[in-house]
């Protein structure tokens, strides 16, 4: 087989892999809990430099500081939710107001996020070496954290959509992404599981930007560039749908290799070739119903 | 007393107001300083912006993330007409194509998107500017080969007047599309779009319009900041920071009144040039930690904040001005 096929190929799905991941986790906030979250980024960039510090600082193994890192977004998310979106939203006359003020809450997250990251850890970019060893796959050499990252993303994300499939827990949030207001007159408490699903969109960011940290060099101003991806992303697979934004992450992952490849310059423009497109053709996004 | 002699009255008293500020920003330059003529420029710039962002979004409730964008067309189209090597055209010609390419821009922004839900608008907005940006850099080093523009300085004093100008025809445009149909339309858009559709109002033509005429002033602007700044490469002249100020300056001043933004953009510009070089992060986190607080606890801005103000203080104000009649009617 063509050697640059396979590369193109693997490596686009390993970026794709943290992309769907991301996605995801937006996709989680967004369809469920309502919330544009503009700050998305900002929560990966933070874990990525959690991670960085409980490595280079304390040691701590970046697979195992999930442990961590995990529980602590989580908490973030829901507190944050519980404290911010849940009045706006009681206080909300229609859900288009909700959206666009949950929006701009966000946008003021994302400013005081980035800007905590830029006080403690400052400007400049940082990185590891962990695993940074190759591995042969059909005769490409890839680096063997990448392909970890691609293997714990796919498998976190499959591992979701069986849960939010098959668990009574997930039954509860499919209902509150279809009507919140229908789901609490049915026994579903709102006030728990919105704030729940901001969480998890929260860890879904928290382990995203481990891997990223594993991978790739961090800085603070990494995060808007993971936003703008992932609302892309979240759009092609149809605003809401979960298993729609795990195939549009590997799909922008690999298109964004292929372009790579090819003119590394002009990813952006490829991947808003991609949203025009679908804009044009298909606003619904692939799995989108309507 | 009768509500005409009041109106009048009143009216009587803006327009004083307006016209003496006019004159003090008209005559700034004779007994200002330079730097005060340039923080005065870059307020400006941002009142322009501001009410700008505020014309189409606050009303339609479309939530625009891209004032840089178009800033930075702006930025560019100067930057490649009036350019250092080949002065094409006089400055204001190439102010007015700015606007105009701003325009067609939006225009097509708007095609692609303002006919769906409001959310799609915001997404696709969102990450333009850096779309804009890379694409330039990459025009830059793989077609012309070289980064960054040149442009011809102009005095400052020249900006100066030529932003203050752009500033009035901002206000006038949007106090009168306010009044006008496309005004009532874009209002009624905001309140229930579907509503407006079944009133007859042509929904998408009417925020594809009006969020076309919202950037041809905010392209103006980046025309004549590129004579100011000089040099310009596509990170200087797209950057998002442009595309935050005037979201947050809106909402803290209060997209419901006219006056609003306008008192946000002043506030916020101000303290900027104060604050934000000396303490940069500090003054961005507490930028974000007042915009949560203001759509939490102030939906109106401060313009809303106002007239709840009046109607408390009006009690005990009046109360003291009768009881100031009253003692001079009693020491005649």
């Amino acid at each position: 087989m063509n050697e640059t096929v396979v590369w193109v190929v693997v490596s686009g799905l390993l970026n794709g892999g943290i992309y769907a991941l991301i996605a995801m986790g937006l996709s989680l906030q967004y369809g469920v809990a309502r919330v544009i979250n503009l700050s998305h980024g900002e929560f990966i960039m933070f874990a990525a430099f959690l991670t960085w510090t409980l490595y280079t600082g304390f040691g701590i193994n970046p697979l195992l500081s999930v442990a961590i890192s995990g529980p602590l977004m989580l908490g973030i998310g829901f507190l944050l939710h519980r404290t911010l979106f849940t009045s706006l939203r009681n206080r909300a006359p229609s859900p288009a107001v909700f959206e666009g003020n949950s929006l701009l809450v966000a946008f003021g997250l994302f400013f005081v996020i980035n800007n905590i990251a830029l006080l403690i850890w400052g400007g400049q970019p940082r990185a590891y070496y962990y695993l940074f060893y190759g591995v042969e796959i059909f005769g490409v050499t890839f680096v063997v954290n990448n392909v970890i990252a691609l293997g714990i993303a796919v498998g976190l994300g499959v591992g979701f959509y069986v849960f939010v499939a098959r668990s009574h827990l997930g039954k509860a949030i499919r209902a509150a992404a279809q009507d919140p207001a229908t789901a609490g007159l049915m026994g579903v408490n709102i006030n728990w599981v919105l704030p729940l699903c901001f969480g998890l969109g929260a860890f879904m960011a928290c382990v995203a930007g481990l891997l990223t940290s594993m991978c790739y060099p961090i800085s603070t101003s990494m995060g808007l560039r993971y936003t703008i991806i992932a609302l892309i992303v979240v759009a092609l697979g149809g605003l809401g749908s979960i298993p729609g934004s795990f195939i549009g992450g590997l799909i922008l992952g690999l298109v964004g290799s292929i372009v790579t490849q090819w003119q590394p310059a002009l990813s952006m423009a490829a991947y808003y070739a991609i949203f025009v497109f679908l804009l044009l053709v298909r606003p619904a996004g692939i799995l989108g119903k309507r | 007393m009768d509500i005409t002699k009041l109106t009048s009255r009143r009216f009587l008293l803006v327009a004083g107001l307006i016209l003496l500020l006019l004159i003090f920003l008209a005559t700034f330059p004779l007994h200002g300083s330079r730097s005060d003529v340039f923080v005065v420029t870059i307020i400006l710039m941002y009142v322009i912006l501001t009410v700008s962002w505020a014309m189409f979004s606050g009303s339609t409730g479309y939530l625009s993330l891209a004032p840089a964008a178009f800033l930075g067309v702006g930025i560019y189209t100067s930057a490649l007409l009036y350019s250092e090597k080949w002065a094409l055209l006089p400055l204001p010609a190439v102010i007015i194509i700015a606007g105009v390419v701003s325009f067609v821009l939006a225009l097509l922004v708007g095609l692609v998107t303002l006919r769906l839900k409001g959310t799609y608008f915001a997404f696709f907005t969102f990450g333009l500017v850096l779309l804009i940006s890379q694409l330039f850099v990459f025009w830059e080093l793989h077609i012309v080969g070289r980064r960054g523009q040149h442009v011809i300085p102009v005095s400052g004093d020249t900006v100066y007047y030529v932003m203050l100008g752009i500033t009035v025809a901002t206000l006038l445009t949007v106090y009168f599309i306010r009044r006008s149909r496309l005004g009532l339309a874009m209002q009624s858009i905001g309140g229930n779009e579907e509503a407006a559709a079944h009133m007859g109002v042509n929904t998408t033509r009417v925020k594809i319009l009006s969020f076309a005429i919202s950037s041809v002033f905010m392209g103006a602007a980046g025309a004549i900041m590129a004579t100011k700044w000089i040099y310009v490469d596509p990170v200087v002249a797209f950057n998002v920071f442009y595309s935050f100020m005037p979201v947050l300056m809106a909402v803290f001043g209060g997209m419901g009144q006219f006056y609003g933004p306008i008192i946000g953009a002043v506030i916020f510009a101000y303290t900027e040039r104060a604050l934000r070089l000396e303490f940069p992060y500090y003054y961005m986190l507490s930028f974000g930690i007042i915009l949560i607080l203001v759509i939490l606890y102030l939906p109106g801005g401060l313009a809303g904040l106002i007239p709840r103000l009046w109607n408390r203080l009006r009690g005990p104000i009046s109360k003291l001005w009768k009881g100031g009649e009253a003692e001079q009617h009693a020491n005649t």
